[in-house]
């Protein structure tokens, strides 16, 4: 409950973070929607079209449609230029704005054709202009219900704003992301219970300001907004007020060695007096291009992965040629420093229990082949999309009987509670040794190896004061190590946090 | 005062009002009478533009109300309607102020209770809101908003449609009163002939969107004005003399 509470009180700049982002977002929203509903009751096409797209954007899953921004505002560029933001405060306000539209949209409009028609004529007769109509008659009789809609769409973007962590956006769905990933559950609840209760606040906020509107009370609906505009402006003057101009900004992707080492680097910076801010539980493809726009200034990135994925290469040139190629890569496409590796793998590897490989006589994939079609195996939710299976898939020509994904937590849940006979999982990984798994090996070298590399952004790369410090971290990471480290995280008894892992394993390699 | 030349209103095939001309003098009270469907509420409203002639004009003050700004030409001409459609949200008395408001000019409070007055209203009333009023009081209110602006035309629509016999008798006399006492020229729609009789010093008669009978209310009653007039006039008058019989006959 301690740890709890602990965490809870922790949470005041991801809350701030929060909260200006869902303000920012129901007010485009508001900014939006409500010309378009005055324009919507004057044209019933506009209506239908308007209130069409705002129903289709309702249907995008929430975290589909924050992904979704990234290639689109990427397109973008060609005609913004290089500056234009692609992760973090922008997508996410864009997104939830869109989001917050439908229930705005449809309240205005639907209040607007319920306003009662002998009023309408009444304002009409007397000699209104449509704006003397629009102000004096239309929008007062309709702000109740515009506002029972702002309300609903608060609701929901405080919601579906802890969503904005996984493109970069510092929210309170930074506890709940990195507490799933290292099964933390008090963070877990505490991220919760801090977006439920501001959603409850606000809820209620915004209802008095409805009644107020309704019962043409100027008290209630005024000291409604007072309490809501005070939230804001506080959120927004810790956000801004405080803020250093020379934080150096560290990313991390959604896993427990992402976790740690992204804290092991903000320790020996802060230790050198550095400023330092964490972009926790960033998706794999958003890391890197934080990295080159220099939105986030150093990451932990895996050879293999940048080699698929970014330069976009399926061969297998072998370990020290795919590093060194990389690494001119960057320097040339993006300007990125790959300062070094750290000298662990984190590769994709098959894993087994224990147990059920000698039953079954399996070693090598080359054996795994025969068994496999009487298999399940189980993967990460991008593994089955990865080059990487794809290279297994044809080296063996293996097929399994069934296809599942877990989320890289489970999957070695799945294992030992036999809903898969085989997964996907990463070198590094402490529950190897735990879970007593043994990792098939890989005769054909279908894998390809991935070390952790550390980058520092263009904006950073020729910060020989910055790299001096980070300097001692290149080569001194083993995978015993790192495995180590990782499953004082992941284990379930006496599990540590990130932060405390990454300084035993400081200790533990004699930094 | 006003002159309708020609004005018809269309909707595809079915003609709402054909092709009328009529002359109304200042200072007259003119009744359009009809049965539902005859045309008699949107030959009104084509005079301040609610609904606009598919063909011909209207001339108010000798200029076509076509050519004149919508709303500047509202507020020179008072409307009373069945719905009375007072502002929910706005107290009695700005509901009453709203016209002169939308000009610019703000009305004192001693001109708000004289309206109010004027229609037989307490001065007090200026504070309430519209839902805490009965619906002759409510449409008391309509006819003060009407006239606050001192109009020189007052158009009325079914303005007593909606309100008890009694009610609408009363709310009638001050109606006509208000008519001679302010000079005005009033064009009230009703469906009742015997409202239009007791009324108005002019009567005209609608059917399938054409004026059909256009006379005093004397010589209707003397049997002019054809058919259709005769047999509108022929529902209260049969009343009438059902009742003068009862009357006669003594309790049954």
């Amino acid at each position: 409950m301690s740890e709890f509470l602990d965490i809870l009180f922790g949470l005041g700049d991801k809350l701030t973070a929060h909260i200006v982002l869902a303000a920012s977002a129901i007010g485009l929203g508001i900014a939006v929607a409500l010309p378009l509903a005055v324009w919507a009751s004057r044209s019933r096409n506009v209506a239908r079209v308007a209130l069409g797209f705002a129903s289709l954007v309702q249907t995008i899953p929430a975290l589909a449609l924050l992904a979704l921004f990234f290639p689109i505002l990427l397109s973008l560029r060609a005609v913004f230029g290089e500056g234009l933001p692609t992760l973090g405060f922008l997508p996410a306000l864009l997104a939830l704005a869109l989001y917050a539209l439908l229930p705005i949209l449809r309240n205005a409009v639907t209040a607007q054709a319920n306003l009662d028609p002998g009023v309408l004529e009444a304002a009409d007769g007397v000699g209104m202009t449509s704006w003397q109509k629009l102000h004096l008659v239309e929008t007062p009789l309709s702000a109740p219900f515009i506002m029972a809609g702002i309300r609903t769409a608060s609701v929901w973007t405080i919601g579906a704003a802890t969503l904005s962590t996984t493109i970069g956006q510092p929210s309170l769905g930074d506890p709940i992301f990195a507490g799933l990933q290292t099964q933390n559950w008090a963070l877990v609840l505490a991220g919760c219970f801090a977006s439920a209760a501001l959603a409850l606040i606000a809820d209620n906020l915004l209802g008095l300001i409805e009644r107020g509107l309704a019962r043409r009370s100027k008290i209630m609906w005024g000291s409604g907004l007072i309490a809501v505009a005070a939230g804001i402006i506080a959120a927004l003057s810790v956000q801004f007020g405080g803020e250093e101009e020379d934080t150096i900004i560290i990313a991390s992707k959604q896993f427990s060695e992402q976790y740690i080492l992204a804290q092991l680097i903000g320790s020996r910076l802060e230790a050198a007096g550095y400023a330092v801010e964490y972009r926790d539980g960033l998706g794999s493809a958003v890391v890197h291009n934080a990295v080159a726009s220099s939105a986030i200034d150093i990451s932990v990135d895996y050879t293999g992965t940048i080699w698929t994925n970014n330069l976009k290469r399926t061969d297998n040139p072998g370990r020290e040629a795919m590093y060194q190629t990389i690494k001119e890569w960057e320097a040339e496409e993006n300007g990125v420093l790959v300062l070094g590796r750290l000298g662990f793998e984190n590769a994709y590897a098959f894993a087994m229990r224990e147990d059920r490989a000698a039953e079954l006589g399996l070693i090598s994939l080359e054996d795994l082949v025969r068994v496999a079609p009487q298999l399940t195996v189980g993967g990460d939710p991008e593994f089955f999309e990865r080059p990487e299976w794809i290279a297994v898939r044809d080296a063996y020509g293996m097929r399994f009987g069934q296809t599942r994904n877990f989320s890289p937590t489970f999957m070695y849940n799945a294992l030992t509670s036999g809903e898969a006979d085989v997964i996907s999982a990463y070198t590094s990984d402490g529950r190897i040794a735990a879970d007593r798994l043994v990792v098939l090996e890989d005769p054909r070298e279908a894998l390809p190896s991935y070390d952790a590399m550390l980058m520092i952004s263009p904006r950073r790369a020729n910060d020989a004061a910055l790299i001096a410090v980070l300097e001692p971290l290149i080569g001194a990471i083993s995978v015993d190590a790192m495995r180590e480290a990782n499953f004082a995280v992941d284990r379930q008894e006496g599990k540590l946090s990130p932060k405390e892992a990454a300084e035993q394993l400081a200790d533990n390699i004699g930094l | 005062m006003l002159k309708f030349e020609g004005a018809s209103r269309r909707y595809g095939d079915v003609i709402a009002v054909g092709s009328v001309d009529l002359e109304i003098a200042k200072g007259s009270f003119v009744a359009l009478v009809g049965a539902s469907g005859s045309g008699k509420s949107t030959l009104l409203k084509m005079v301040n533009t609610l609904k606009v002639p598919s063909a011909g004009k209207v001339l108010f003050a000798g200029d076509d109300v076509a050519a004149q700004p919508p709303a500047a030409l509202r507020r020179r001409i008072g409307y009373v309607f069945q719905g009375i459609g007072l502002f929910p949200h706005l107290r009695v008395g700005e509901n009453v102020a709203i016209g002169p408001r939308l000009a610019g000019e703000t009305l004192s409070a001693e001109r708000i209770t004289e309206l109010l007055e004027l229609v037989e209203l307490e001065g007090e009333m200026a504070d309430r809101m519209p839902d805490e009023l009965s619906g002759g009081q409510r449409q008391r209110v309509g006819v003060a908003r009407a006239l606050a602006i001192e109009p020189e035309l007052l158009l009325m629509d079914e303005p007593f449609g909606a309100l008890d016999p009694i009610t609408r008798d009363a709310l009638g006399e001050t109606v006509r009163e208000l008519h001679e006492r302010l000079g005005l020229t009033t064009i009230m729609v009703t469906h009742d002939m015997a409202e239009a009789l007791l009324l108005a010093d002019r009567v005209l008669v609608m059917e399938a969107g054409a004026i059909v009978a256009d006379e005093t209310p004397h010589a209707l009653l003397a049997g002019k004005g054809g058919d259709t007039a005769q047999g509108l006039v022929a529902v209260p008058r049969e009343q009438a003399e059902k009742l003068a019989a009862m009357e006669a006959s003594g309790p049954k």
